[in-house]
């Protein structure tokens, strides 16, 4: 048995080492946000902040860098992937809560753990080989006639499903956390399953609901890869579901090897990147305190 | 009973869309890899015109990952297992600084991993370090470490507080109870753990930055390295049938590691774990 102060001195010797990395957590965060305002200086002190995010034009060789097709690519794509996914993954968070079978659950849960342990680049691998034919020869002649199928619509589509997963999970935590009491009591007042779990579950999540759209708004905003292999990458507002797009994470993604070689290049990426982050830091806090207050 | 029917009838259609769309995608990406994968691609670096149609394979992407990987995986485990066992051990259960802790590693664990990639490139820049097996490591540990921690956390909540007060009460100090805890919550870590590297070695875009790419085995800390998912994106987005070919097998393989590690996770926390769905 080691003598008594020894054991002390240990414990308290370790718990100096664990609060310097603990606190090194919150530090990392800070030093990002730090450093990437930090190299997004150049740019920010050359163009106004209003310019750099309502301009159209993006031709860095000529010194002008609109972000507005990128913000609006980003834009557009996070909503067409909310409008897919949500319905489909409300519907089956329901069903999953409130109507299925243990049988049911016990194949579907695997299912979207698998669908969500899916690296990206696997989805945009998919993307291109299904998604995009079918865009090009199935939808786009039945509204455009002609698209490459790399299109706001291919990027959109791989981006709902990457955050299904997300969402269901989110969801049926919601829905599995009202009180079974309260069910009950609906329906021993007369109530239907439906009428139980619209007026019940439903409504008593709805809080939790928005917060958990904001948090896969978040995710999905940030998603590189995928969205990059499918979406067309041309830098332009995008005016109809068959245009190309590119959002915001492809146009860094895209553009890293030539940062160093125009000036303000490199300066309007991490510009791009910081954008990134502060939009999903805010968007996380959001969904923290709607959480909370729930 | 007509809206209950429709109600029900509508998340009938929407399950089965979803489920659709998972054996969908994962059926493709196997149809299509089984088709175009040989034992040479999975077995032999890519030989000088591998990216014009010559022979070889990507072996130097699937040892690279694994490299970066498992170096990023121990050295996370070092520092977020400390970070876990302060978070609940040390700190009393309100505490300001845990609350402040655990919403920034919420925060940091949804940054994409492109920020991680243009911040840990310019932490690189900043030091000398050029795109290298190190920058891999490095941006994976940071990608990982809120990864570890968030997961192990909501195993450690779960942990009865009983237990603590009776290793105190025996007179244990706080580091020896720690190894009580640990075994414990032995297959949370190994779930978290296999969760972390399957989020790892699927990771494109913050490699892309830091890690570089390859067409040699790993050798040295100071080299570029391939990474399994940069070679799918690379070999895909060239303009030979025969080269896309192969992003197909490497997706396939990819693909196949992941469902691996996936059922593994899953397996430890259902024999292991209490209360598990």
């Amino acid at each position: 048995m080691k003598s008594g102060r020894r054991r002390v001195y240990r414990s308290e010797g370790v718990a100096v080492i664990m609060t310097v990395i603990t606190f090194c957590v919150i530090l990392l965060l800070f030093a990002m946000s730090g450093v990437l305002c930090f190299k997004s200086l150049p740019i920010l002190k050359t163009h106004s902040l209003s310019e750099l995010l309502t301009a159209s034009s993006w031709r860095p060789s000529k010194n002008e860098f609109g972000f507005f097709p990128f913000i609006a690519g980003t834009l557009c794509v996070t909503a067409i992937a909310i409008v897919i996914a949500l319905p489909l993954s409300f519907l089956t968070a329901v069903f999953l809560t409130e109507y299925s079978s243990g049988r049911i659950r016990r194949y579907v849960y695997p299912a979207l753990d698998i669908l969500s342990s899916l690296p990206s680049v696997i989805f945009g691998v998919w993307g291109t080989l299904v998604i995009v034919p079918w865009i090009s020869k199935r939808v786009a002649p039945l509204f455009v006639g002609f698209s490459s199928g790399y299109t706001l619509l291919a990027a959109g589509i791989v981006l709902g499903i990457m955050i299904l997963p997300l969402l269901v999970s989110l969801f049926t935590e919601l829905f599995s956390s009202v009180p079974i009491g309260l069910k009950e009591v609906s329906a021993s007042l007369g109530a239907t399953r439906w009428q139980t779990t619209k007026k019940v579950v439903i409504k008593r999540s709805l809080p939790g609901l928005f917060a958990t759209v904001v948090l896969a708004l978040s995710r999905a905003l940030g998603e590189t890869i995928a969205v990059l292999m499918v979406c067309g990458n041309l830098p332009q507002v995008p005016h109809s579901l068959f245009d190309a797009c590119y959002p915001l994470p492809a146009l860094i993604a895209n553009n890293y090897g030539e940062m160093l070689s125009v000036p303000l290049y490199e300066a309007a990426l991490m510009f791009a990147a910081l954008l990134l982050f502060f939009v999903v830091l805010i968007f996380n806090v959001l969904s923290r305190i709607i959480y909370r207050a729930h | 009973m007509l809206k209950e029917k429709i109600a029900k009838g509508v998340m009938y259609v929407a399950l089965a869309i979803v489920f659709a769309i998972i054996v969908l995608i994962l059926s493709s990406i196997f149809i299509k890899g089984v088709k175009c994968i040989t034992w040479e691609m999975v077995t032999s670096l890519p030989c000088g015109d591998f990216y014009t149609g010559g022979r070889g394979g990507f072996l130097n992407a699937i040892a690279g990952s694994l490299c970066i990987v498992s170096i990023a995986t121990i050295i996370g485990l070092f520092i977020s297992i400390p970070i876990l066992l302060y978070l609940n051990i040390y700190l009393a259960k309100g505490s300001k600084f845990a609350f402040a802790v655990r919403l920034s590693l919420d925060i940091l664990f949804g940054i994409p991993s492109i920020v991680y990639g243009a911040f840990a490139f310019i932490i690189m820049i900043y030091i000398g370090m050029r795109a290298s097996l190190a920058g891999g490591i490095l941006l994976t540990i940071l990608l990982i470490v809120p990864v570890l921690v968030r997961s192990m956390d909501e195993f450690a909540k779960s942990f009865p507080q009983e237990l603590l007060e009776v290793s105190y009460s025996l007179g244990a100090t706080k580091l020896q109870t720690i190894g009580l805890i640990i075994r414990q919550i032995a297959p949370g870590i190994a779930a978290a753990t296999l969760l972390a590297v399957g989020r790892a070695i699927g990771d494109t875009a913050g490699v892309m930055f830091t890690a570089g790419f390859s067409d040699s085995l790993p050798t040295s800390l100071t080299r570029p390295v391939a990474t399994l998912p940069l070679a799918i994106f690379f070999q895909l987005s060239a303009p030979q049938e025969a080269v896309q070919e192969r992003a197909y097998a490497a997706a396939l393989v990819l693909t196949v590691i992941v469902l691996i590690i996936s059922l593994l996770g899953r397996f430890i926390t259902n024999r292991f774990g209490r209360n598990r769905l």
